[in-house]
């Protein structure tokens, strides 16, 4: 029974989780644009709202993209540059870094969201939902620092990296590479997952999309008459 | 397609650059557009309107889309007005344009809801008797049960109900009530038919039908002007905004035009481009005085004394200086200037009394029919007496004689009345006295006194004349007149003024001291009032609002305005007269609409009641009476009978000479004593007026706290009474509604001061004297969270009904653009529920019976000359009892009770057999009835209506409306006027002609509103070449005045209006409320036992910039433009004596109650004076008074009605009682309060909050 719920949580949730990020995501985009927001509260209070939110942004976008290269980066790739010990060092210490700047905005930003009457009042009970469980995903995250540092042949992060590679690549036994993880690693493992599957039903959709056009663009737009409609 | 996909046509783009790169053409997609555009699309439009007391009267369009009403927007599409003149759109301002959000917000009722502890009483009582009448008998008959749910009025408890059961409880009520106690104890308030007619007539039918009362409003609003009826014999009739653009001299005095007309203020704009001065006379800076070349700021209150000054400015120099052809001619034909006044001895002096008749003389003048009232002139020519055409004695019992042609009545030579009698060979002159009033010292020294007599002695031009009685001195009402002006005619004596910098009233510089206004201004603009009204005939023009109307000498104030206007000839011509604009008081097709509205069509007469009066009795606000009649009667005044009455023994004085109706009318049940009464086939008159003189019989005036007098059951519909208009409403919740209150002062009885004469003193007062108290709305109101059923009615976007205003002339319609949500109904479909279960339930308990009914002494009819000279008391023995001359007309009327709802649904054959009419005339209406027939269907069920047209829907009703009313049916246009000639001798039916084959329908009005037609039931005509102007046709069509003289009555001879010294108008200061001195040192100190900063403010309430009296003010959008909660407005150096600061909550209290407000401190408003804008509702936002311990009230917690004696005056011409029309009003600004800061400001959030107040547990 423990092999089944394991195998089903690493080896087909993790699918559930994905078919909801991208069909969601796809879906929500085509037919609820008006939704498509970050849906910022800084016209009800921006006390606390500009520290929170640099920290929180801050510390998310260096450990999302150290998780993205981290996990899906083949061993092969980098050996020949960096040990995985080194590379795990690496990984603990930017991570560590960038994650207690998260979890500091985060607080903030949690602590805002709940305790500001004006702010809970018109907060969705997913908007509070998702950032509570950022905010505990950030602090597992923490967490896993000291267990991966009584693992310094960084047998685990390689194991956590081939599970990811081999979910990606529709390989089977992905869930066995985890089967002996620490609890703490398969917990944020699923927290991971379940933010993935709320993805897009939250306001993290936002992250799709970056107002990078402004920046190059003509300052008059004229749409053709013939456009699409 | 997708938005998704067409992120990834990166070969498929196309870009085109331009300007040099910085504009760019792409084909990227537009299907985000969609949303904008469907965001304006709906699927229809229906005009309706807003049935809201505004005089707007606004066309608006309602958009629907997927069956909801989404958004309103103005109407464009009115007739276009004549081609010299601007169009009247756009009408509507921002409150209409909230309207659409009462539809679906959290306000909405939408279900029916009742007390739960009235609920659970009524169907445990249920259980027990089967029977719902026994079982409402066993609810109202147990006192702790009643006081159970009373107590809990104004403090939640409901639970939500369902319709059968609703109208079950209510019919068993009424039916206990009619049976057990009459059914004159059941009543009906709602206001203003003319917001929306058939909704106010489906009450008002059902009531009339089962013998209930309906309350009068405009009196108890204290907008009815009781100077227009004095003066006019008329209600009230004003000309429509469009005609100021006709004006070239306008003053707004004590009207604010763009905030409380906004839909019309843009004529006032309009005409500003044509040169018209404007002035405005506020004492505030409003926005009005922001609009206006000039703005006159006199102390509130005080508005008499400028415009007495400037009466004296215009007598003297333009009817005695440098006398004006036209003034002078106009004087003589449309006033009573040259009518003659009998002079009396009193001591000494010589003080004017009444006119005197063609029944003085020997022969009486050669005249046989009323000759008691016909009032005479002296011809100019032949010094010789005339009684002219055109007096009341010649409107009743004789045809042909009743106009304003200069004519001698009996030999019918013409006349040129002589306007002074300085113009008669034999004259003398004498000292004549006359009462002054402005040397009152009031309470607070606020409203500033003068140091002049009590009685005012001045040389007067006067005549000897021998008459039945012997030598009598009379003087002409014009020389009385000009001399009570102070004005110097070169006849010697003192108190006239040489210049107007002598200090005399009333001269310019006299009223410096008591208004403030410097007399530079005052001479100025009444100069050139008076030069524009000569140069132009009569084109200036007074706007006049409600706030000076809201005086307890209110009629001083606005006679003072009436005397300028019409001694510059400015009544009845267009762009000139007196535009007073309150309530939305034109209901236009008015004769078609009373068949409908009182069931006239079934029974004759309806019980109809006045409001201020009743409340006065049975709010028990008499018990607290503080003013004395000492206080106001006139120095000249002898009589020692009137120190010993207080003002509810006039009223009941009044009530049993016939003068003012009564509700309850008799100790008795009326329907037993119809039934003896018709068994024993007795003449009913007989009948009553024996049981009165033998005291078997007791009128209920006489004892309002008995509990056989007391109101039972009450139904408020369309009215927010407890959120907006009661005033002194903290009696009401104490004496009435019997729940927690805020009264703070103490009872005569408790005060140990002079206690009524005549009217019975319990010292215990009733608390709690309504059993069951229904109130039909859209939206939560204060007057629904104290009423015991609330019910859930269509909003005006949901029903079909009519409405129209005195600001312009067109009729339109409200319409269901969509059903009425949730389970509300229409006003029409409610009240025949009740109907319906009424005739069912009724059944073995009342079947066809006799109602024993009392109606007073009624203006225009032939009754309304009743009693002509003495006011004689058949109580006291002075006079016999008389039923309809010197009591109450007595009625038996059949009341078939089964048959209410046949009844309700179907045309009655009354109006076949006596036909139909209005303000005196009649006509034969079998053709309307026979069109109504075809166009409703009639009933073919069998029974008492088969054969009857149809009334069924709404719209049904309104068709009957439209049909038989003279403005909306040519042919009955055609009728009236032809009905009119025959009692004027003139023909005025070309007035009919040119439209007279025109008949405007319901669907006509959803097409587009349509301008009414010209109708005698007003004063004014709609034509292609004038604009509506009040009085036109007397003017122009010789049709007289439905007064005593037929003409502008100046002189008011009626025996009371000589006891308090208004004959002529005069300079009153406001009254003394006493309110302030008992209670300001009992809250002194605050809890924590520091000493509170406090100010005594006098308490000024005008309309509103973000409601419509209580409307809209709940409304989120309004809200959000306004502070979001309950404001008062105070000067920067009041808010500095109690350490305020702008947005500070402060309470205002006095001994009738407190309010809790935020501060609103700015310069706009003058030392002394508190402004708060009124009808600000309790359910919003307001937090618990430190003073009472209850929840800070409305602005009328802190006022308490006060009654005047010269308003109860009946049977006397244009002083006679008619609903709505004339009778008691209900003052409020003489008052005054205390503010101060308040020190905790508790919401009192927390449920049961007020189980601990004292007012509660002491139940």
């Amino acid at each position: 029974m423990i092999d089944f719920i394991h195998s089903f949580l690493f080896g087909i949730y993790p699918y559930i989780a994905l078919v909801s990020l991208f069909l969601g995501t796809l879906i929500r985009y085509d037919r609820e644009q008006y939704s498509w927001q970050a849906s910022s509260s800084q016209i009800l209070s921006d006390k606390g709202l500009a520290i929170g939110n640099i920290f929180f942004h801050l510390g998310i976008i260096f450990i999302f993209m150290g998780h993205f290269v981290g996990l899906l980066t083949p061993h092969a790739l980098y050996e020949h540059f960096i040990k995985a010990e080194q590379k795990q060092m690496l990984a603990i210490v930017a991570g560590g870094i960038a994650g207690v700047f998260g979890f500091i905005g985060l607080s903030i930003l949690l602590s805002r969201r709940l305790g500001n009457a004006r702010i809970r009042a018109t907060s969705s009970p997913l908007d509070i939902l998702i950032l509570f469980l950022l905010w505990l995903q950030m602090m597992l995250g923490l967490i896993t620092i000291p267990f991966s540092l009584s693992h310094h042949d960084a047998t685990q992060m390689l194991n956590l990296s081939q599970w990811a590679q081999h979910i990606l690549t529709f390989r089977s036994g992905a869930a066995d590479f985890i089967k002996d993880a620490d609890w703490i690693f398969k917990c944020h493992l699923f927290l991971g997952l379940t933010i993935l599957l709320l993805f897009p039903f939250t306001r993290l959709v936002h992250m799709l999309s970056i107002p990078a056009k402004y920046l190059p663009r003509p300052l008059q737009i004229v749409r053709s008459r013939q456009a699409r409609r | 397609m997708s938005y998704f996909l067409d992120k990834l046509t990166f070969f498929k783009r196309e870009k085109e650059e331009f300007s040099n790169g910085h504009g760019v053409k792409t084909d990227e997609t537009r299907g985000w557009e969609k949303g904008y555009r469907s965001r304006w699309q709906h699927d229809k439009v229906v005009r309706s309107t807003h049935g809201v007391n505004c005089t707007g009267s606004c066309s608006w369009k309602i958009y629907v889309k997927n069956g909801l009403v989404t958004w309103e927007t103005q109407q464009t599409d009115y007739p276009r007005t004549r081609t010299d003149m601007p169009n009247h759109e756009p009408r509507g301002c921002a409150r209409g344009a909230s309207y659409s959000w009462y539809l679906y917000s959290a306000q909405r009722l939408k279900f029916p809801l009742i007390r739960s502890r009235l609920l659970k009483a009524w169907r445990a009582a249920k259980i027990i008797a089967k029977d719902p009448v026994n079982a409402w008998a066993a609810v109202a008959s147990n006192p702790e049960t009643v006081k159970d749910y009373q107590s809990y009025r104004g403090r939640g408890g409901f639970v939500r109900a369902n319709w059968d059961e609703v109208n079950e409880i209510i019919a068993a009520a009424n039916i206990y009530t009619a049976k057990k106690f009459g059914p004159d104890r059941i009543i009906g308030f709602s206001p203003i038919p003319a917001m929306s007619m058939v909704s106010y007539a489906a009450g008002s039918r059902y009531l009339s039908l089962i013998g209930g009362v309906c309350l009068s409003f405009y009196d108890w609003y204290c907008d009815l002007p009781p100077s227009s009826p004095q003066t006019w014999g008329e209600q009230t009739d004003v000309p429509e905004s469009a005609d100021w653009y006709n004006s070239n001299f306008i003053i707004a005095w004590g009207s604010n035009v763009p905030q409380t007309r906004t839909p019309d203020a843009h004529f006032f704009t309009e005409v500003r481009y044509k040169g018209a001065k404007t002035v405005a006379v506020t004492p505030d800076y409003s926005e009005v005085a922001k609009l206006c070349d000039l703005w006159l700021h006199p102390k509130q209150g005080t508005d008499a004394a400028l415009a007495m000054a400037m009466g004296h400015v215009i007598l003297s120099e333009w009817h005695v200086k440098n006398k004006s052809d036209y003034f002078d001619d106009y004087c003589r034909t449309y006033t009573d200037m040259p009518f003659l006044v009998r002079l009396v001895k009193k001591g000494d002096r010589l003080v004017p009394e009444r006119m005197i008749r063609a029944s003085d003389f020997a022969d009486d003048l050669g005249a046989t029919n009323n000759t008691d009232w016909k009032p005479v002139v002296i011809g100019a020519k032949d010094e010789e007496i005339h009684a002219p055409n055109g007096t009341i004695g010649s409107r009743w019992g004789q045809k042909g004689k009743w106009n304003l042609e200069l004519k001698d009545e009996v030999t019918g030579e013409e006349i040129w009345p002589m306007l002074s009698l300085n113009e008669h060979s034999k004259h003398e002159i004498a000292s004549v006295s006359f009462p002054y009033f402005g040397n009152q010292e009031h309470e607070h020294g606020y409203f500033a006194a003068t140091s002049h007599e009590s009685i005012l002695d001045r040389n007067v031009p006067i005549l000897k004349l021998n008459l039945k009685e012997g030598e009598t001195l009379v003087a002409s009402v014009y020389d009385l007149f000009l001399a009570n002006y102070g004005v110097d005619r070169g006849f010697g004596g003192g108190n006239v003024a040489k210049s107007f910098d002598d200090d005399f009233p009333y001269t310019p510089a006299w009223q410096e001291k008591i208004t403030g206004v410097k007399r530079e201004h005052v001479i100025n603009v009444a100069r050139q009032f008076a030069e524009n009204a000569h140069k132009t005939h009569g084109k200036s023009m007074v706007i006049i609002g409600a706030a000076m109307n809201h005086w307890y000498h209110m009629d001083m104030n606005y006679r003072a305005i009436i005397n300028m206007l019409v001694m510059c000839g400015c009544i009845g011509k267009s762009g000139g007269g007196w535009s007073h604009y309150v309530g939305q008081e034109k209901l236009r097709p008015q004769t078609g609409w009373v068949p409908l509205a009182f069931a006239t069509d079934w029974n004759r007469p309806p019980r109809q009641q006045n409001s201020t009066s009743f409340f006065y009795a049975h709010t028990d606000q008499w018990r607290y009476e503080k003013l004395k009649m000492e206080e106001i009667l006139s120095p000249l005044e002898d009589d020692k009978e009137w120190k010993q009455l207080s003002f509810i023994d006039c009223n009941a004085k009044s009530e049993r000479l016939g003068w003012l109706p009564s509700a309850p009318q008799l100790e008795t049940n009326p329907l037993e004593l119809g039934a003896k009464i018709h068994t024993s086939g007795a003449n009913v008159g007989e009948a009553i007026v024996g049981g009165l003189k033998s005291g078997d019989l007791k009128l209920s005036c006489h004892d309002p706290d008995n509990p056989v007098n007391w109101p039972r059951n009450m139904f408020v519909w369309r009215s927010n009474i407890l959120g907006s208009s009661g005033k002194g409403h903290e009696y009401f919740l104490k004496h009435l509604l019997g729940t927690s209150h805020g009264v703070q002062g103490k009872d005569l009885g408790q005060t140990g001061e002079q206690k009524p004469r005549d009217v019975v003193w319990h010292d215990d007062a009733p608390e709690g004297k309504l059993d069951l108290l229904v109130t039909l709305d859209f939206r939560m109101s204060t007057t629904c969270m104290y009423s015991d059923i609330v019910l859930p009615t269509a909003t005006w976007y949901e029903k079909h009904d009519l409405n129209t205003s005195d600001m312009h002339p067109f009729i339109h319609p409200l319409s269901a653009a969509v059903d009425p949500a949730w389970e509300s109904k229409s006003d029409w479909e409610i009240y025949k529920g009740f109907a319906k279960k009424f005739s069912e339930l009724c059944v073995g308990h009342l079947g066809v019976e006799h109602d024993v009914v009392l109606n007073p002494i009624k203006h225009d009819t032939a009754n309304e000359i009743a009693q002509p000279f003495e006011v004689q008391d058949w109580v006291k023995g002075e006079c016999e009892p008389v039923p309809g001359k010197t009591m109450p007309a007595v009625f038996l009327v059949e009341r078939d009770y089964p048959n209410t709802y046949k009844k309700f649904t179907s045309i009655g054959p009354l109006l076949g057999k006596l036909g139909n009419g209005g303000k005196g005339i009649g006509w034969n209406t079998d053709a309307e009835l026979k069109m109504l027939e075809e166009l409703n269907h009639i009933v073919t069920e069998e029974g008492v209506s088969k054969g009857l047209p149809k009334l069924d829907s709404a719209i049904d009703a309104a068709e009957m409306i439209l049909s038989l009313a003279p403005e909306t049916n040519g042919h009955v246009a055609f009728k009236a006027w032809e009905a009119l000639g025959q009692n004027t001798g003139r023909d005025h039916t070309h007035l009919a002609i040119p439209r007279e084959d025109e008949k405007i329908r319901f669907r006509d009005i959803q097409a587009q509103p349509r301008k009414i037609i010209s109708s005698p039931t007003w004063s004014g005509i709609e034509s292609e070449h004038v604009s509506y102007n009040a009085c036109y046709t007397n003017v122009h069509e010789l049709i007289p005045w439905r007064t005593l003289t037929g003409r502008q009555e100046l002189y008011q001879d009626h025996k009371w209006m000589r006891a308090f010294g208004e004959q002529l108008c005069v300079y009153k200061p406001p009254v003394d409320m006493k309110t302030t001195a008992e209670v300001v040192d009992k809250f002194a100190k605050s809890k924590s036992g520091k000493n509170h900063k406090q100010v005594v403010l006098n308490f000024i309430t005008p309309h509103q910039k973000w409601g419509i009296h209580s409307t809209y003010t709940d409304n989120l959008l309004m809200q959000t433009l306004s502070r979001g909660g309950p404001i008062v407005w105070v000067s920067e150096i009041d808010a500095k004596k109690i350490g305020i600061i702008d947005n500070d909550w402060v309470e205002a209290y006095n001994a009738n109650g407190a309010i809790t407000a935020r501060a609103v401190v700015s310069q706009r408003v003058n030392e002394g004076m508190i402004l708060m804008y009124h009808a600000q509702e309790k359910i919003l936002n307001t937090p618990g008074s430190e003073i009472t311990g209850a929840r800070g009230g409305i602005h009328n917690s802190v006022t308490r009605a006060v009654l005047k004696p010269t308003h109860m005056i009946g049977g006397y011409a244009q002083l006679a009682y008619d609903f709505n029309y004339y009778g008691t009003v209900g003052s409020n600004r003489d008052e005054f309060i205390i503010l101060r800061k308040m020190e905790k400001v508790d919401f009192m959030n927390e449920e049961n909050y007020d189980t601990s107040n004292q007012f509660v547990t002491s139940k």
